[in-house]
């Protein structure tokens, strides 16, 4: 590799042309170290010098386009140049006479088809998912009439996925949670002297509230993420366009059982991580209230009625569906790149949490007069 | 050091768990040759490439390219080394979140040397090149067919201005008159620039219009690594497969609907 040189004679008669002479090799690699100083010592002398090329020993595209914008995309009036480098920047010249089609710029009509088409997709979210739910009700109502195509094999495998897999971070966060809520209120409750109704405020916190929320949380970020990423993949590799192609509903294959799976799972899970967490809640209560454990098992059955229990328990069966709808629905409308994946993906978490948060406002009101002691 | 090839590799040897896909493999490219690499399918082809590159390493043996071995020098040494080479992966390997534009002139962006009017200008000349349609720059990969992919690809792969080129497959999924242009167009910049090519194909016609030498991969290694003629020459069953097989069975078919 010889490196790039730029010599320049002296006019010979004075007040002729000065000769600039381009030697060595004019390519991307031998440029890098000196683009700056040679830009600055092409540019802005077109007609004032007579321009030698004869030196070059290589001239690759990237060298051709330097010069050819440094002399302002023309060609010097004075330049000798053998053949095969003229046709190299004759290339370039050539493309930078038709140049790409510029992405058009962005103005008051775009924002405004903007702001129309955010209300449009929302519309379009709307009906997707209406849609996909009226396909799962067919689907089941398919399944009912047709019961040897359950698909009981990716139910069995989605409830260990989701459910089994999930217990040791739940138990982890429900035992923690537990915990901090059993020693803060411990600390508020002696000072009124009102230490046995740390199981009235654990009991019904964490059964009827805390367990399906914070499961809930825990699993839309952790599979529901991960339902929306992988059918957004088969979507991405035409994975699933394969099994149209087969004629195997991608429904009943693949999101059907995904849902059933969360719906059986998500109680479960409920009642689990509630249960560990109230184990916590009454470790921390013992080692701070000096609260007996078979004093705190023995009183939770009389101050938190049964009703919440099955209220927790429907939750979870409700947060486990919607996380699973919405995961899927996110999914399913992954348009085959990388970017709208990691796009879908974000808004399947942030939405199937939201939506969570809502349903349990809605039960919240709805079940206001159930299973509350007065 | 120009005497020294730009790609040697010397007993290299590749395992995938128990099964052995290449065993004490040797093979040298000179500067300015175009070797095509051949084989049957599952050979273990695109795995050689991937040494190549510096995407895998073999359990075993060594890969210099350009006179280095590959992961020898400090980081800054080792990146430029890979600025040397251009890849044109089987499937394309495009940038599915980017535009055809933004792809090609996406490693020309990253180095930080040309002005956006120069990448604006190289990229609608390595489309040119691969005699795509300037309207294709703002089309994205997913919307592209899959022989436009292979030209975007080696568009992007000639970005750089590579002096070894690694082409896996690339006129699988071209026509006929867009692979021969395809070989033209590596032919001319091989002249020009006296690039290095490496290239697997299954195409008998890219094979015989471009490769200088065709270097066989069959049971773990590289049988031979000659030139055309004399590659004809040999007694090898993969030859007498690829080569002359073919041949017969086109003039048979040919034959016979003449009749
Ligand atoms: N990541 C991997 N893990 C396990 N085995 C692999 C892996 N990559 C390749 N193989 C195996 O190595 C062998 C060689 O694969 P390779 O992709 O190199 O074949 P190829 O010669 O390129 O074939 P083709 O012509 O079909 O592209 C195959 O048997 C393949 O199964
Ligand atoms: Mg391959």
């Amino acid at each position: 590799m010889r490196s790039p040189e730029i010599a320049t004679d002296p006019a010979t008669p004075p007040g002729a042309r000065s000769v600039v002479r381009l030697q060595g090799d004019w390519t991307l690699r031998a440029l890098a170290n000196r683009l700056r100083s040679f830009r600055e010592q092409l540019a802005g002398r077109r007609d004032d010098v007579a321009w030698s090329l004869n030196g070059i020993s290589r001239l690759d595209s990237f060298g051709a386009a330097l010069m050819w914008h440094a002399w302002g995309k023309r060609w010097p009036e004075s330049i000798e140049i053998p053949d095969d480098l003229r046709a190299v920047i004759g290339r370039v010249a050539a493309s930078a006479e038709s140049p790409l089609p510029g992405v058009p710029r962005f103005n008051v009509v775009d924002a405004v088809i903007v702001l129309g088409s955010m209300l449009l997709s929302f519309r379009d979210h709307a009906l997707d998912f209406t849609r996909l739910l009226g396909q799962l009700c067919l689907d089941l109502a398919y399944l009912l009439r047709h019961p040897a195509e359950w698909p009981l094999r990716e139910i069995s495998a989605n409830v260990y996925k989701a459910g089994f897999k999930a217990m040791p971070v739940a138990a982890l966060v429900g035992f923690l949670i537990g915990v901090v809520m059993s020693y803060l209120s411990a600390l508020q409750l002696r000072a009124f002297g009102a230490d046995i109704f740390i199981v009235n405020i654990l009991g019904l916190g964490i059964i009827r509230e805390l367990g399906p929320v914070l499961v809930s949380v825990l699993v839309a970020g952790r599979s529901g993420s991960a339902m929306t990423a992988q059918l957004g993949v088969m979507r991405v590799t035409e994975e699933i366009d394969a099994l149209s192609a087969m004629g195997i509903s991608r429904t009943i294959r693949l999101v059907l059982p995904k849902v059933i799976a969360l719906t059986l799972a998500m109680p479960l899970l409920v009642l689990w991580t509630s249960s560990v967490a109230l184990l916590g809640g009454m470790l921390s209560a013992w080692l701070q209230l000096d609260l007996g454990m078979a004093f705190f098992i023995e009183r939770l059955p009389q101050v938190v009625p049964l009703a919440n229990v099955v209220i927790g328990f429907a939750k979870g069966a409700v947060f486990g569906l919607m996380i699973a709808l919405v995961a899927c629905h996110f999914g399913l409308r992954v348009s085959p790149n990388t970017e709208s994946l990691s796009a879908n993906t974000t808004a399947s978490v942030v939405s199937s949490i939201t939506v969570v948060i809502l349903i349990d406002a809605v039960f919240a009101i709805a079940t206001r007069s159930i299973g509350v002691p007065r | 050091m120009n005497a020294r090839p730009v790609i040697e590799l010397r007993g290299i040897v590749t395992r995938f768990g128990a099964s052995v896909v290449h065993d004490g493999l040797d093979l040298s490219v000179q500067r300015g040759e175009v070797v095509a690499l051949v084989g049957g399918s599952g050979s273990g082809k695109t795995t050689l490439l991937r040494h190549i590159i510096g995407l895998t390493r073999p359990a075993a043996g060594e890969v210099s390219v350009f006179g280095a071995p590959l992961f020898s020098g400090s980081v800054r040494e080792q990146r430029t080394r890979r600025r040397r080479f251009g890849v044109l992966f089987q499937h394309g390997a495009l940038f599915s979140a980017m535009n055809v534009a933004e792809n090609i002139g996406f490693p020309l962006r990253e180095l930080r040397l040309a002005t956006e009017a120069e990448i604006a200008n190289l990229v609608a000349l390595k489309l040119a090149m691969v005699e795509l349609a300037p309207s294709t720059a703002l089309l994205m990969p997913a919307e592209l067919s899959g022989g436009m992919v292979k030209r975007v690809a080696l568009a992007r792969a000639l970005a750089l201005e590579p002096e070894l080129l690694l082409l896996d497959e690339p006129t699988a999924g071209l026509d006929p008159d867009r692979s021969m242009a395809f070989v033209e167009l590596v032919l001319s910049l091989q002249r020009q620039l006296g690039l290095t090519v490496v290239l697997v194909t299954h195409d008998v016609d890219t094979l015989a219009a471009l490769a200088t030498k065709i270097a066989i991969l069959s049971d773990r290694r590289i049988v031979s690594c000659v030139s055309l003629e004399e590659t004809m020459e040999l007694d090898h069953p993969f030859v007498e497969s690829f080569f002359r097989k073919p041949f017969g069975l086109r003039a048979g078919v040919r034959s016979g609907g003449a009749r």
